[in-house]
């Protein structure tokens, strides 16, 4: 009943009632009771098949299902989730700079989205990756050339170091005005 | 010594006496309703005040932590997110709003931002999603005194302990008995019943005769699961010379739906007693049971048993099909696909259990059939929605595959099961595409606009 995880959580809401709670989630979803998940348990949660990104999250698209090599654990599971936790106020006040960062801040959070683009972990997102990400999202909806177009505006719009590619520094410039803390947190009904 | 002798006549008279008055109560209020389909609303009167003592208790439980300050640990049956019901669209123009500064036209274009959407949406449904939680058979919202699942044990008080002992002692020593009482009833008479049904010359009389047989004993076994099943949309109830195809999650459903309509059933052999019932059955109405390793001869046996059924004029029955993760093997896999491919007329079913009252997931990996048998037997009530789903037949433009999908997908909009995890091999693609394209197609609206749009700007 680990301490570490309830830090993880720790905050506006009860952490060991929701810990709990993904425990059991967890449970649910380790349908051989194996003790990890498997990127192929989460593919079957029907729900995320049929998001768009889907494939790209179960498959290790995002900070944390990679690390540990295809296989989750639980609290490798709650520290991916915790990417998501909503971003206290006193939390940005009172932080002690020689911890590290919480998993919730801006950049971290940041930092996972950029990794469902960029594939290779080369650090930067290539025109190809853009491409690839913008496929996912439209489908068969949309031409290869009307696509590329896009993804060519995108890059230079973004690119100031003029490489042809987003590096994660120009990724949180050109989303430096935008509400992050906000649109990338899941509320928890108490 | 001398007070105990008239003392014991005295207490086996008592037992004899309530012995008899128990199986008179048995016949006339259970048995003889059965035997004519009628119904005294008993069992709904019985769900009802099991309702208000739930709440009732739930309260208590709530009251009690409160005062004693712990925290309550609470499943919850509508998930754990706060879900904003917005559409797609508005949620990533309000995020591209929050984001720029610049003011916001109706121009199609594409932000880095939008993936917050689809991200977040991901990670929402890894935390908590419909299926998995109906799968997971511990979430239930009042704690239904079935304690199988209540972590809020040191939160009762005395009164609610006294309470859960009591309905542990009746479900165990009246219900219990009762019920296996019936169900014994019920299975002999349907034994006996087809066997000798099954020495009558064929004809209209020895049809007669199967049905109103078949139908009374499944009528008593719903009774000894105490199953309060709600009919909806009787008028599409499956007609002869159809095909009746069911979502399955229990091995409960046949009996829920045999006890409303008379089928003949496609299934596998099995040991048994179930094996002796199987037999007997068959005597008396031509259902297909099927060795797996005789999958070949049975085959043509059911090709040969559906083009009856399309041949109207013969045919008094409809087949029933389950399709179900129940049982999952390659053999079944043929005969699904062959009730589609057959071009008969279908009539889908859709069932969904309440699991307030007493779960009747069957997870065959943690229990055997008889551990399984118990806990259904066990609890308060099996309650659960039978929806009758309007017929369907295969159009000429679609293969067996498009049809079976449609077929599933219609019962799965009804049963309020957002997919397919219900499939059993039969390819989830096609269903799992069609709601991903849906969200495709809004999200390049937005990038791209529709063609009209574009010619214009």
């Amino acid at each position: 009943h680990g301490s570490p995880h309830s830090t993880l959580l720790e905050g506006s809401f009860d952490a060991s009632s929701l810990l709990l709670r993904l425990y059991h989630r967890f449970r649910a979803l380790d349908r051989n009771k194996k003790g990890y998940l498997s990127r192929v348990d989460l593919q079957q949660i029907g729900a995320l098949a049929v998001n768009p990104l889907g494939e790209r999250l179960a498959g290790g698209g995002g900070a944390g299902w990679e690390e540990l090599l295809g296989e989750v654990d639980f609290p490798g599971f709650v520290r991916v989730l915790a990417h998501f936790r909503p971003v206290d106020d006193d939390d940005s006040g009172m932080r002690d700079p020689k911890q590290p960062e919480p998993l919730n801040s801006r950049m971290n959070k940041l930092r996972f989205v950029f990794q469902l683009y960029d594939l290779d972990r080369d650090g930067k997102i290539s025109r190809h990756e853009m491409l690839q990400v913008l496929r996912l999202m439209v489908g068969v909806q949309v031409t290869e050339e009307q696509l590329e177009s896009i993804t060519d505006r995108t890059v230079q719009e973004a690119d100031e170091d003029g490489d042809g590619a987003v590096s994660f520094l120009e990724f949180t410039k050109s989303l430096e005005k935008m509400d992050i803390e906000q649109k990338m947190s899941i509320r928890i009904l108490k | 010594m001398f007070l105990l002798l008239p003392f014991d006549s005295l207490i086996v008279n008592l037992l004899g006496i309530s012995l008899t008055v128990l199986f008179t109560l048995l016949l006339v209020f259970i048995i003889v309703p059965a035997i004519f389909g009628v119904s005294f609303g008993i069992r709904k009167l019985y769900m009802k005040t099991l309702l208000k003592i739930f709440a009732w208790a739930t309260l208590r439980m709530e009251r009690g932590a409160k005062e004693k300050n712990h925290q309550l640990y609470k499943p919850y049956t509508n998930g754990i997110i706060a879900k904003d019901p917005t559409s797609l669209e508005e949620e990533i123009k309000e995020i591209r709003r929050s984001g720029s500064s610049k003011a916001l036209d109706n121009t199609p274009e594409f932000e880095l931002s939008d993936i917050f959407y689809f991200c977040r949406k991901g990670m929402e449904t890894i935390m908590d999603d419909e299926v998995t939680k109906r799968f997971s058979a511990e979430e239930l919202e009042s704690w239904n005194l079935l304690s199988r699942t209540n972590y809020n044990f040191q939160y009762i008080s005395l009164r609610l302990t006294v309470l859960w002992g009591l309905g542990v002692l009746i479900r165990y020593c009246f219900l219990l008995p009762l019920r296996i009482a019936l169900a014994f009833t019920g299975i002999s008479l349907l034994v006996v019943g087809t066997t000798v049904v099954g020495y009558l010359p064929n004809g209209r009389f020895k049809e007669f005769l199967s049905k109103h047989v078949h139908l009374m004993c499944y009528r008593i076994c719903v009774r000894a699961l105490t199953a309060i099943i709600t009919y909806h949309d009787r008028e599409n109830r499956p007609r002869n010379g159809g095909i009746c195809v069911a979502n399955h999650t229990s091995p409960i459903d046949v009996i829920i739906l045999a006890s409303d309509g008379y089928y003949a059933m496609v299934g596998q052999v099995h040991g048994g007693l179930m094996g002796v019932i199987q037999r007997a059955m068959v005597k008396a109405c031509p259902h297909v049971w099927f060795e797996r390793s005789e999958v070949k001869d049975r085959h043509l046996v059911f090709l040969l048993l559906i083009s009856e059924v399309k041949d109207q004029k013969k045919s008094h029955f409809t087949l029933f099909c389950v399709l179900g993760t129940c049982i999952n093997n390659t053999s079944v896999m043929m005969f699904k696909k062959g009730s589609f491919e057959i071009g008969a007329t279908v009539y889908p079913v859709a069932i969904k259990y309440d699991p307030q009252f007493g779960d009747a997931f069957w997870n065959s990996s943690k229990y055997g059939m008889v551990t399984y048998l118990l806990r259904m037997m066990t609890s308060w009530a099996i309650v659960c929605s039978v929806w009758y789903l309007p017929p369907m037949t295969r159009e000429t433009d679609e293969d067996a595959v498009q049809f079976a999908n449609r077929v599933k997908s219609a019962i799965a909009r009804q049963g309020g099961l957002v997919d397919l995890l219900w499939d059993g091999g039969l390819k989830r693609e096609k269903v799992k595409d069609t709601f991903k394209e849906e969200q495709q197609k809004l999200y390049s609206k937005m990038i791209v606009g529709n063609h009209e749009d574009r010619s214009r700007s």
